[in-house]
């Protein structure tokens, strides 16, 4: 059971000294490195972003904007949250010592050695791989990952672009205000009203604030969807991978297994250079070729051992990966609800706010 | 009144009741005592050899003696509408006529003839001929009874009758060069302040003008990429099958709050902005009025002084003076007056502009929160929701 004030304690160190806030960004990098790298199968939960994205004019686009700073705060803290509630990643030492141990964290995790592990191939988003059987359902799953990337990211900008609008409409407003007061000065009967009309059209300029404001952190709820799109797919590619391997080491032994039997009986079915080059210098001998025979009956005793166990390994990442997946849909589910209710629980406050500053308004108009 | 009864079928587009045309137009003074009810409808282009011209349908209805019939029916084209307000200025240069919608339109991007111009600009010669009609001294303008009842050759004709343009325009230019800064020096005090109260009017109310007009084009923008944002969801929503439903039900939410934003737009557009923009207009008219008081002053004062200078033929001058000193003040009364009544009518004016807008953007409120009330209950959330959101997992 992890000590929830570790937590705590590790997300305020986050707030003191710049730079060192850089360097707490770069050790939760290298956490969910670690942790995708041994987890393969599983769906870790993702980093908040790295840099500003999605801003709409208000919001600056420079990372040390105290706003962007705590919704980034925020966002690790989330993250730690959900690795610790994960029934997998929770018992991990390593993210038990990210948070107990203060020094030495880093040497701890790179002697891990788990670099060595990560495939390279994984960071090549773009490679495919010709793979002949993968699980269908792996397939759909990668297919519905991008069209979750690409929805919830045009969602994000057109949101971005609305709070924009809706934030001029807002701000023209207040210039009322001003002006009614000006105009008020020279009035008898009507100064009144509009004198208290345009307060409260300061008001309702204001309000907008901090409507916006709630709004991102909803955007941020997206966003971490949008990022953990990218983890689903990194589950997807481990297996693709692992099916381009088992079909590839299936692939080499077939084929050993032919060159076996040709030179066992003599028949050249295949075309190879060996076998161009010995017919053109001439014949090998008897001892050559059963040398060879041998070595390629010891390879392919070996690769026949390796593909069962790649087999096997294959079978297990599906069943322990598809349980994940099938805990994470459910989270996803849940939590994206969750936020369509709370984005109109904030619309529904944003109208009530607007009612009571328009009915306010409209009787100081009425007086006029 | 039975005679408007048989109007109805005479004109099938015309408002039905009088107390329906009386809604249109909101005028302080007493309705019921209206026997004069005007309506400028139906633009119709008309392509000659030379030009293109629109010309508009003025429908009058009347009780009133002086007319020959109880009803009128003629076609005028904005020509016409200029030579009515120069001939009332002409008539009575003191009493604030009622502004005229501009010939062109600078700002924004509407094209001479499109719909919307046309449209703008009929509702404004509508207002425009109706506020003359409730005017208590210009309603029983002669040109104003011509401009309604003539047919369209009696016009013509009228209007060559009279001085010509050409002459008038060289009388005013005459009259300011003259008197520059005339009427000035012995202006009543309560002058002045109409003056000093006109600059800072017309000063914020270009101001609001343009307010208004910002705040427009701000709604527009922001209705546009809600347009785009409300299809995203059910886009969304194609890929998934448990917050499908939920999916879609934003998606229907916003297209609502995009309606309500049409509508919200609308209102502003019929309501606050012609008004701001008839006031804009009002208040060059007023300054031109405080100007040609000054100058009627200015023609006195002048004469005066000469007097001063004079020796011989004081009989003469002091009956020239009496005459102009009588002309003074009938042009200083009837502009008191008719000032008086301009405040009233602006006040309730903006009241009800202003009140209007209000209740627009309540209307808007109260329709978008009935949007996403009812969707979060189709949620079958209740209040605890807010609280569990803040618990994150």
């Amino acid at each position: 059971v992890l000590s929830f004030r570790a937590v705590e304690s590790q997300s305020e160190g986050q707030c003191t000294p710049v730079d060192s806030l850089w360097r707490r960004y770069s050790e939760f990098e290298l956490l969910r490195n670690y942790l995708s790298v041994t987890y393969p199968h599983i769906v870790v939960p993702p980093l908040p972003e790295k840099r500003a994205d999605f801003v709409w004019h208000k919001l600056s686009a420079d990372n040390m904007d105290p706003d962007f700073v705590e919704r980034r705060r925020i966002g690790l803290e989330n993250f730690l949250l959900r690795v610790a509630s994960h029934p997998v990643l929770c018992e991990d030492k390593i993210f038990y010592s990210f948070l107990t141990q203060e020094g030495r964290w880093k040497e701890m995790v790179n002697e891990t050695g788990f670099q060595l592990k990560a495939d390279s191939r994984l960071k090549a988003l773009n490679a495919t791989f010709r793979v002949k059987n993968p699980d269908k359902r792996f397939t759909e799953l990668k297919h519905y990952s991008d069209e979750l990337q690409s929805v919830i990211s045009h969602l994000l900008r057109v949101r971005a672009r609305v709070a924009d609008r809706l934030y001029g409409v807002y701000k023209v407003h207040g210039n009322y205000g001003r002006v009614f007061s000006e105009w008020s000065a020279i009035e008898k009967e009507m100064g009144d009203g509009l004198q208290s009309a345009g307060h409260h059209m300061d008001v309702y300029a204001a309000s907008i604030d901090d409507i916006l404001e709630e709004e991102e952190h909803y955007a941020d709820q997206l966003k971490e969807y949008l990022f953990y799109a990218e983890a689903l797919r990194a589950v997807c590619r481990k297996h693709e991978l692992m099916q381009y391997d088992l079909e590839m080491a299936a692939q080499d032994l077939t084929s050993k297994k032919q060159q076996c039997e040709e030179l066992a009986t003599g028949t050249v079915r295949t075309f190879s250079l060996k076998g161009m080059t010995s017919k053109l210098f001439g014949q090998e001998t008897t001892e050559q070729r059963e040398a060879k025979i041998k070595v390629l009956e010891e390879q392919i005793q070996e690769g026949e051992e390796q593909l069962k166990s790649k087999n096997l390994e294959g079978r297990d990442f599906v069943k322990s990966a598809w349980a994940d997946i099938e805990r994470f849909k459910e989270q996803k589910n849940h939590d994206l609800k969750e936020a369509l209710i709370s984005y109109a629980v904030m619309q529904i406050s944003m109208c009530k706010k607007g009612i009571q500053v328009w009915t306010n308004a409209k009787e100081c108009f009425s007086k006029m | 009144d039975t005679s408007l009864a048989e109007v109805n079928s005479f004109s099938p587009s015309m408002p039905i009741s009088p107390s329906s045309m009386i809604n249109q137009y909101k005028f302080e003074d007493e309705p019921e005592l209206r026997d004069l009810f005007i309506t400028v409808d139906d633009p119709e282009s008309h392509i000659t050899a030379i030009e293109t011209f629109i010309t508009y349908r003025v429908v009058t209805k009347t009780s009133r003696g002086e007319f020959d019939s109880s009803e009128y029916e003629v076609r005028r084209r904005y020509q016409d509408f200029l030579w009515l307000k120069s001939k009332l200025e002409e008539a009575h240069p003191t009493l604030i006529i009622p502004p005229l919608p501009e010939k062109f339109i600078m700002k924004g991007m509407v094209e001479r003839f499109s719909d919307e111009f046309i449209e703008t600009r009929r509702k404004a010669l509508h207002k425009f001929l109706n506020r003359i009609a409730d005017h208590p001294t210009l309603t029983f303008n002669e040109d104003f009874k011509i401009f309604l009842t003539a047919q369209a050759w009696e016009l013509s004709s009228h209007k060559k009758q009279g001085p010509s343009l050409l002459s008038r325009m060289g009388q005013t230019v005459r009259a300011v060069a003259s008197s520059v800064r005339g009427g000035v020096k012995n202006r009543p005090e309560m002058f002045t302040e109409m003056n000093d109260y006109m600059e800072t009017f017309s000063q914020k109310i270009n101001i609001l003008d343009k307010i208004a007009h910002r705040i427009y084009r701000e709604e527009r923008e922001y209705l546009n990429e809600m347009k785009e944002y409300g299809p995203i969801h059910t886009l969304w929503s194609a890929s998934e099958e448990d917050i499908a439903d939920s999916l879609k039900g934003v998606a229907s939410c916003i297209d609502k709050c995009c309606k309500a934003t049409e509508k919200r737009m609308s209102g502003l557009s019929e309501n606050l902005l012609p008004i701001l923009h008839e006031y804009v207009l009002y208040s060059e008219i007023l300054m031109g009025v405080l100007k040609r008081r000054d100058q009627i002053q200015g023609e006195l004062d002048s004469k005066v002084d000469a007097l001063a200078n004079k020796k011989t033929e004081k009989d003469l001058f002091s009956e020239e003076i009496g005459k102009l000193e009588d002309k003074v003040e009938c042009a200083n009364n009837a502009l008191k007056a008719d000032w008086d009544r301009w405040k009233q009518n602006m006040q309730c004016d903006m009241r009800s502009a202003f009140t209007n807008v209000a209740e627009n953007n309540l209307h808007y409120y109260e329709e978008c929160l009935a949007t996403w009330e009812s969707f979060l209950a189709s949620q079958r959330v209740d209040l605890h929701v807010e609280e569990d959101s803040e618990d994150r997992p």
